[in-house]
């Protein structure tokens, strides 16, 4: 968007956190793209959170170390901020601001997108349901991916999320059909190992030219973590809805996100909600995500996959929480399983995939796939409360269907839940292996599925 | 005069304008240059201050705001059914015309199609003596909704001057005077209403009546009666939406309003693809025939959301006053609730518990309140009834937080949604200890007097054997299942037999998404037979194992999806093989 008015240098009355507050401004708008230049003439970005009787109060995204009252001056550039889209931005990597950082020059701009972009009209929106093989036997069998969803991955600190994600994007695939596809990776505040673990697993799949890049690394600017994932998804949004290609953006730690936001609502000295974190938190993280979809009468969709840490692995917290209740699902990572080395260390029962009714089933993977993944969370949790029972008065105490269910929960973990790093399982080697379980129970416990399923995969040993 | 001020502050949806002294309290205003929707929440001095119900991106302090003279208002008329509106009841489908595949701003439309024409059919003559209320002939909607014309519930008493004669008639039409001491008023198919004010009624009525669901847990142990209310709290992933869009598709209502209120878009999506195709069980009709959808999703502007529950709840109102049964669902008060404390934070006003505003207690009975069965105003005499069922999202799935224990206070149906149980894949996850119906005694009335007259005793003996479960389930957790006496076992069994056959329902499953009354009465009487019966064996001498082995109970236990509502007597059948195998069991030991 262009606004009238445009250039003009005003005076700075106050620098405190992330803000700048700046005086006699008389032509600012709400949202537009500020310039500030220091004494030494560095230029840095922000961009207008207030603006009113004759002030203005600036975020400054690169943050205000070094600035002063006296010497630093603002420039209002006349839009709001904007990321210069077009198809050469596949295979370049960025910084977290959207400026090249592979030292080649600024990608020549088919067009110029407000990177806040506009929310995607309900009615515009065509319903996800093309299943998304992985090859992950966990994610593929009960939390089945779909194009035009967001996913997330709950994770905790140290845990293997990267490893999960870096495979997901290298397996991911939809049976049957060789569409245009891409990867939108966005780091934002992580270290820069995990960061380089991304770009290298990517370039070893020959995926990298097939990728872009947006990099806001531990020891980068905290504020310019706000900008991060809009950017990528910006671009994300280009090259699906514009170019027709599937696009798959992986967001890691958003956690970080949300400590900056935090930051600057406490520099704003605005009322907390929760654990000191802004009421509007909610709102906010949901113009990120609700960026994922399809939409009618154009080819491609954004698939998100952000990725969160959960502090002290709680998942009631706020970040966790109200990631939940936008995201179409989670995928929670289990400390408990981690810690007995279980690659991928998915606590099933906590995780969940919204949209997987209508990605599975005839016609996509096959007509029994509801009725035996049901069957079969019903069986591992069942198979959790006996672990528990027998914690406490020992296996002697347990009745023989009891012992039937402990068999059923290491069957899962060793054979369905376990797998390699590399390995690519079939949809159908998955749904193999679910019936594989189901059949360690006798016929009578099985109440989720139909007789002719049963007579068709049941297969006693 | 309207008001026409200029802006002096912008801070997100939050806007201040000067020379504003004209301008009344929940008056809508055009912002800026970009022509923004917004409604003045506050007066001080001439600045008002202004929550916009558009993206505020670019405005600038010195663009004008122009007051309209009218609160914030819905269209009322035919043509709403089927329809998809943002919060500010403009329709989805005509933006996209505007705008494209996302939203843009400053778009004006019309919320219904002024052009298309319905056959009207008068009720009225010349002469008559008329007040607000009254109808004034009848149109087809939709193929489900015969549409009374009203006359504006603030009319006052005149007489007809005037009325066209049966025809087909577009919106604009004139179809009628009113004429009093020379008086005379032009009425035409559709009235405006302000939406934060309750449409009038004559008098209300008790909640009696059962809304039936077809949800087993719902209809049968915590049910909610026409013109009640409901709440439903759950943390994310306990199946809140999934179990909304039970009710929104299978209630016995005439009209559902459908509020997806700061929730995802594609929900809304689901629900304008799924519900063309699905026939209303009672009229087999599509039930995208009977319903209104209103999405502010999260994504969307932020003020329009708060007015979003308002706008729904007045289209309700009008159904009603035609004399239906309507059923509102709102999916989610607490992101209404956060909406209000957004708003209260740019006010700068002093928060009460977790930031919310003070008056967020009073803003939720106020809602609650228009829920009710009613006689309304006008004639002929007319009963209709708004039922309210608001989702809650408790941060945290803690019901200790403000809106959930605020909205306690002034609902009486209570749907605890349980992570636990919805880890295990037990849905619905209504937790049957923590939740409660007030309707209860009143609704088992009906239930006696239409279904079965035992029916309150026999579902008293159903949630006893879930009561003693409760409480037996901690010695278990102590000694093991196998320290209990086989009795005590028999009721573990049979109230996982009832979690299973019973409290469970599975809403993609063709059959079971659906349970009639006679049905959800049936199942439940096997399963309180099946115990009785293997307490009477156990008595005789049969132990736990036997009935453990019975092959009777998978038939019990997967009837609700084997048996269709159209095959109830092979229920019958079931009981009967039940009997046998019973007698089979105690006879074996007797020969022993």
């Amino acid at each position: 968007m262009t606004l009238e008015g445009g250039v003009q240098y005003s005076k700075i009355a106050e620098i405190k956190g992330p803000l700048v507050v700046v005086d006699d401004v008389d032509n600012a708008a709400f949202d537009e793209l500020v310039e500030i230049e220091t004494s030494q003439g560095e230029k840095r970005l922000g961009k207008v959170l207030e603006v009113g009787n004759g002030k203005a109060i600036v975020q400054v995204f690169e943050g205000t170390t070094g600035l002063s009252i006296a010497g630093t001056k603002a420039k209002f550039l006349g839009k709001v901020m904007e990321m210069p889209v077009s198809k050469a931005v596949l295979g370049r990597v960025f910084d977290g601001l959207g400026r090249p950082k592979d030292g080649l020059p600024d990608p020549i701009a088919d067009k110029f997108v407000d990177i806040n972009g506009e929310p995607m009209n309900p009615e515009q929106r065509e319903y996800p349901k093309d299943f998304i093989q992985t090859g992950i036997s966990v994610i593929d069998g009960l939390m089945t991916l779909v194009r035009g969803q967001k996913l997330p991955i709950f994770s905790g600190s140290g845990m293997s999320h990267n490893l999960l994600a870096a495979q997901i994007a290298r397996q991911a695939s939809v049976v049957g059909k060789q569409d245009d596809f891409a990867v939108v990776f966005a780091a934002i505040g992580v270290q820069y190992s995990e960061a380089e673990y991304f770009r290298r697993s990517l370039e070893e799949s020959g995926a990298l030219k097939r990728s872009v890049l947006f990099l806001n690394t531990a020891d980068d600017p905290a504020i310019e973590r706000i900008i991060t994932p809009r950017v990528a998804l910006t671009v994300a949004e280009y090259l699906a809805f514009d170019l027709g290609m599937h696009v798959l953006v992986i967001m890691t730690d958003m956690t970080n996100y949300c400590e900056a936001l935090r930051e600057i609502s406490a520099a704003r000295e605005e009322v907390p909600g929760r654990k000191g974190y802004p009421g509007y938190l909610y709102t906010d993280l949901s113009t990120i995500y609700e960026r994922a979809g399809k939409l009618r009468g154009r080819k491609g969709s954004v698939t998100q996959v952000p990725i969160l840490s959960m502090p002290s692995d709680d998942i009631t917290h706020p970040i966790p929480d109200l990631t939940g209740y936008i995201t179409e699902g989670q995928i929670v990572i289990g400390r408990d399983l981690f810690r007995q080395g279980i690659y991928p260390p998915i606590n099933i029962l906590m995780s969940l995939s919204r949209l997987m009714k209508d990605g599975i089933g005839e016609g996509s993977t096959r007509a029994d796939h509801s009725e035996v993944a049901n069957q079969v969370y019903d069986a591992y949790s069942r198979a959790q409360e006996v672990r528990a029972l027998a914690g406490i008065v020992g296996k002697s105490g347990l009745t023989e269907i009891d012992l039937k269910y402990m068999d059923v929960g290491d069957v899962f973990e060793k054979e369905f839940l376990t797998q390699a790093i590399d390995e690519n399982r079939t949809i159908e080697e998955t749904l193999g292996i679910l019936w594989k379980i189901v059949s360690k129970l006798p016929k009578n416990e099985i109440t989720k599925i139909k007789d002719k399923y049963i007579d068709q995969y049941y297969k006693e040993e | 005069m309207a008001a026409q001020g200029r802006i002096v502050w912008v801070s997100g949806p939050a806007v201040r304008a000067d020379g504003m002294s004209e301008a009344k309290m929940y008056e809508t205003v055009t912002v800026g240059n970009a022509k923004l929707i917004g409604e003045v929440i506050r007066l001080t001095g001439d600045v008002a201050f202004i929550q916009v119900y558009e993206s505020t991106s670019g405005l600038k302090p010195g663009e004008p705001v122009i007051g309209t003279g009218n609160p914030l208002s819905v269209l009322l008329g035919p043509g709403i059914i089927g329809q998809l509106y943002d919060g500010i009841q403009r329709p989805l489908r005509e933006l996209s015309k505007a705008s494209g595949s996302f939203i843009g701003r400053g778009i004006t439309t019309t919320p219904v199609d002024m052009t298309k024409k319905y056959h009207f059919v008068p009720t009225v003559s010349v002469g008559d003596e008329v007040t607000g209320g009254d109808i004034l002939g009848t149109v087809k909607e939709t193929d489900l909704i015969d549409h009374s014309i009203m006359i504006p519930p603030d009319h006052p008493s005149r007489k007809i001057s005037n009325i066209v004669s049966e025809g087909d008639y577009n919106l604009e039409t004139e179809i009628a005077t009113t004429e009093k001491d020379g008086q005379t008023t032009s009425l035409k198919m559709y009235h405006r209403w302000p939406v934060r004010k309750p449409r009038p009624i004559k008098s209300r009525y008790d909640p009696i009546v059962p809304l039936i669901t077809g949800q087993r847990v719902i209809d049968t142990f915590f049910p909610i009666a026409k013109g009640g209310t409901a709440s439903i709290p759950g943390a994310f992933g306990t199946g809140k939406t999934v179990t909304l869009h039970q009710i929104a598709k299978w209630a016995d209502a005439q009209v559902v309003v459908y509020i997806g209120c700061g929730e995802r878009g594609n929900e809304m999506t689901e629900v304008l693809v799924e519900f063309p195709l699905l026939k209303d069980p009672r009229s087999g009709k599509p039930l995208m025939d009977r319903t209104v959808l209103v999405a502010n999703t999260s994504n969307m502007p932020v003020a329009a959301r708060e007015a979003s529950i308002y706008t729904g709840v007045t289209i309700a109102e009008y159904y009603r006053d035609m004399g239906m049964d309507v059923v509102l669902v709102a999916d989610s008060t607490s992101r209404w609730a956060e909406a209000l404390r957004e708003m209260s934070g740019r006010l700068e006003e002093m928060p009460a518990e977790e930031g919310y505003p003070s008056y967020l207690a009073s803003r939720l009975a106020e809602f609650y309140e228009r829920a009710g069965r009613v006689r309304t105003i006008g004639s002929p005499d007319r009963d209709g009834s708004v039922t309210l069922i608001g989702a809650v999202s408790p941060s945290g799935g803690d019901f200790t937080e403000p809106v959930t224990t605020h909205t306690m206070r002034f609902i009486k149906t209570f749907w605890a949604l349980d992570a636990k149980l919805a880890y295990s894949r037990h849905y619905p996850s209504i937790n049957w200890m923590n939740s409660y119906s007030g309707y209860l005694a009143d609704i088992a009335k009906w239930w006696e007097a239409n279904v079965r007259k035992d029916w309150l005793s026999v579902r008293s003996e159903a949630y006893g054997i879930l009561q003693r479960e409760d409480t037996l389930k901690e010695i278990v957790r102590l000694l093991g299942p196998e320290a209990l006496p086989d009795e005590e076992k028999l009721i573990l069994e049979v109230a996982r037999m009832i979690k299973i056959g019973f409290l469970q329902q599975n809403s993609f499953d063709d059959v079971d998404t659906f349970c009639s009354p006679e049905k959800q009465f049936k199942l439940m009487k096997l399963l309180v037979d099946f115990y009785n019966r293997g307490q009477q064996a156990i008595k005789e001498g049969a132990t736990i194992s036997d009935i453990r082995a019975m092959p009777i109970i998978g038939s019990v236990l997967k009837a609700r999806m084997d048996v269709k509502d159209n095959e109830i007597p092979k229920l019958d059948q079931i009981d009967n093989d039940m009997q046998e195998q019973f007698k089979k069991i105690v006879g074996v030991k007797v020969t022993n």
